[in-house]
C-alpha cells in the first residue's frame, strides 16, 4: 500500500520557525560591520536555511537516492559557474 | 498495489515507479531553473564585486521591513504547502483543500507587498531608465544594482505567478476528487517547484535587501 515517508507536522513547524530565525538572524548580522565577512554569514545561513527547506518541504531526505544526485549536480553546476567567473574577474581587477 | 488503477499510466510497472519518475522529472527541471538564476546570481556577483559601494547605496533604498515580512510570508507558504503534500499522502481531501487554498492566498499576499514596494520604487525614480534618478556619488552603478533588483525579483514573481496558477489547478483537481492516498503526484511536484521558488527567495532577500548596513 502506502510506503512513503510521512514528516509529522512538528517536524515543518520546526522548520518552518529556523527559517524565521534565520531571516532574523541575517537581518541583524547585516547590522554588525565585519567587512567582506558580512556577505560569507549571510550566504551560510541561506544555505543552511535552504538545506533545511530541500530536506524536509522538499522531502529529499527521504527520496530516492537518485534525487539527491540532481540536486547535488545544481549546486555543483552552480558553484563552477560562480566560482570561475570569479577567478576570471579577480584576476583581472588590476587592469 | 493495484495493477489495475486508473491512476497508472500504461507504461509504468507500478504506481511506485510512476510515482518516482514524476519527482526525478521535477528534479530535473528544477536544476535547470537553478542554472537559469544562476546566469543571473553569476552576473550580480560580478557587479557587486566591482561596484561593491554602490550596490551599498543602492541597498539601503529598499524596504527592508517589505522585504523580511515577504521572506517570512513566503516560509509559512512553504509550511502550508508541505502540510498540503502531507494531506495528500494521508488521502485528506478536506485539509488538502484548506492548505492549498492558504497556500495561494499566502503566495498572493507575497506578491501584493512585492508589489507595493515595486510602486514606491516608481514614484522613487529608482526604475532604471530615462527617469532614473539617484542622489549618490554613483548614481550609474547604483542603476545597475536595480537593474539586478527588477530583473531578480521580477523573474522570481514570475515563477510565483506560474506556481499560484499551478496550485490553482491543483486545487481544482481535489476538489474533483481526482488525488487519493495512492496517487498524489501532481501535489506533490507542484509542492517542489514551489519550495524552490522560496529558496530562491531566501538567497535574494539578504543579496538584494542586507547589502549595506541598516543601522
Amino acid at each position: 500500500m502506502n510506503r512513503e515517508h510521512i514528516i509529522p507536522p512538528k517536524v515543518y513547524l520546526l522548520v518552518f520557525a529556523a527559517l524565521v530565525v534565520g531571516t532574523l538572524a541575517m537581518v541583524a548580522a547585516a547590522r554588525v560591520e565585519l567587512g567582506p565577512l558580512n556577505i560569507v554569514v549571510a550566504m551560510t545561513l541561506a544555505a543552511l536555511q535552504a538545506t533545511l527547506v530541500a530536506l524536509y518541504f522538499m522531502r529529499l531526505r527521504y527520496s530516492h537516492r537518485l534525487n539527491w544526485i540532481f540536486a547535488g549536480a545544481s549546486i555543483l553546476w552552480l558553484l563552477l559557474l560562480i566560482g570561475m567567473v570569479l577567478t576570471d574577474v579577480i584576476s583581472r581587477l588590476s587592469e | 498495489m493495484s495493477e489495475h488503477s486508473i491512476a497508472l499510466a500504461h507504461q509504468f510497472d507500478d504506481l511506485e515507479q510512476q510515482k518516482e519518475a514524476a519527482i526525478l522529472g521535477m528534479w530535473v527541471f528544477l536544476v535547470t531553473e537553478v542554472m537559469f538564476f544562476g546566469g543571473m546570481f553569476t552576473g550580480y556577483t560580478i557587479y557587486r564585486f566591482k561596484y561593491h559601494e554602490a550596490f551599498m547605496a543602492g541597498s539601503d533604498h529598499l524596504d527592508l521591513l517589505l522585504g523580511a515580512t515577504n521572506t517570512v510570508v513566503l516560509a509559512l507558504s512553504s509550511l502550508t504547502m508541505a502540510m498540503a503534500v502531507r494531506s495528500a499522502q494521508l488521502g485528506k481531501r478536506r485539509a488538502l483543500m484548506s492548505y492549498l487554498s492558504l497556500t495561494l492566498l499566502l503566495g498572493s499576499a507575497f506578491l501584493v507587498i512585492k508589489g507595493v514596494e515595486y510602486s514606491h520604487k516608481f514614484h522613487q525614480h529608482l526604475v532604471p531608465g530615462p527617469h532614473f534618478a539617484f542622489e549618490g556619488h554613483d548614481p550609474q552603478h547604483a542603476q545597475l544594482f536595480f537593474s539586478f533588483y527588477f530583473a531578480m525579483t521580477g523573474f522570481h514573481a514570475l515563477h510565483m505567478i506560474v506556481g499560484i496558477g499551478l496550485l490553482a489547478v491543483i486545487l481544482w483537481m481535489s476538489y474533483k476528487g481526482r488525488f487519493n492516498a495512492e496517487y498524489h503526484n501532481p501535489v506533490e511536484v507542484s509542492g517542489l517547484y514551489w519550495h524552490f521558488v522560496d529558496i530562491v527567495w531566501i538567497f535574494l532577500f539578504p543579496l538584494l535587501y542586507l547589502v549595506g548596513h541598516h543601522r
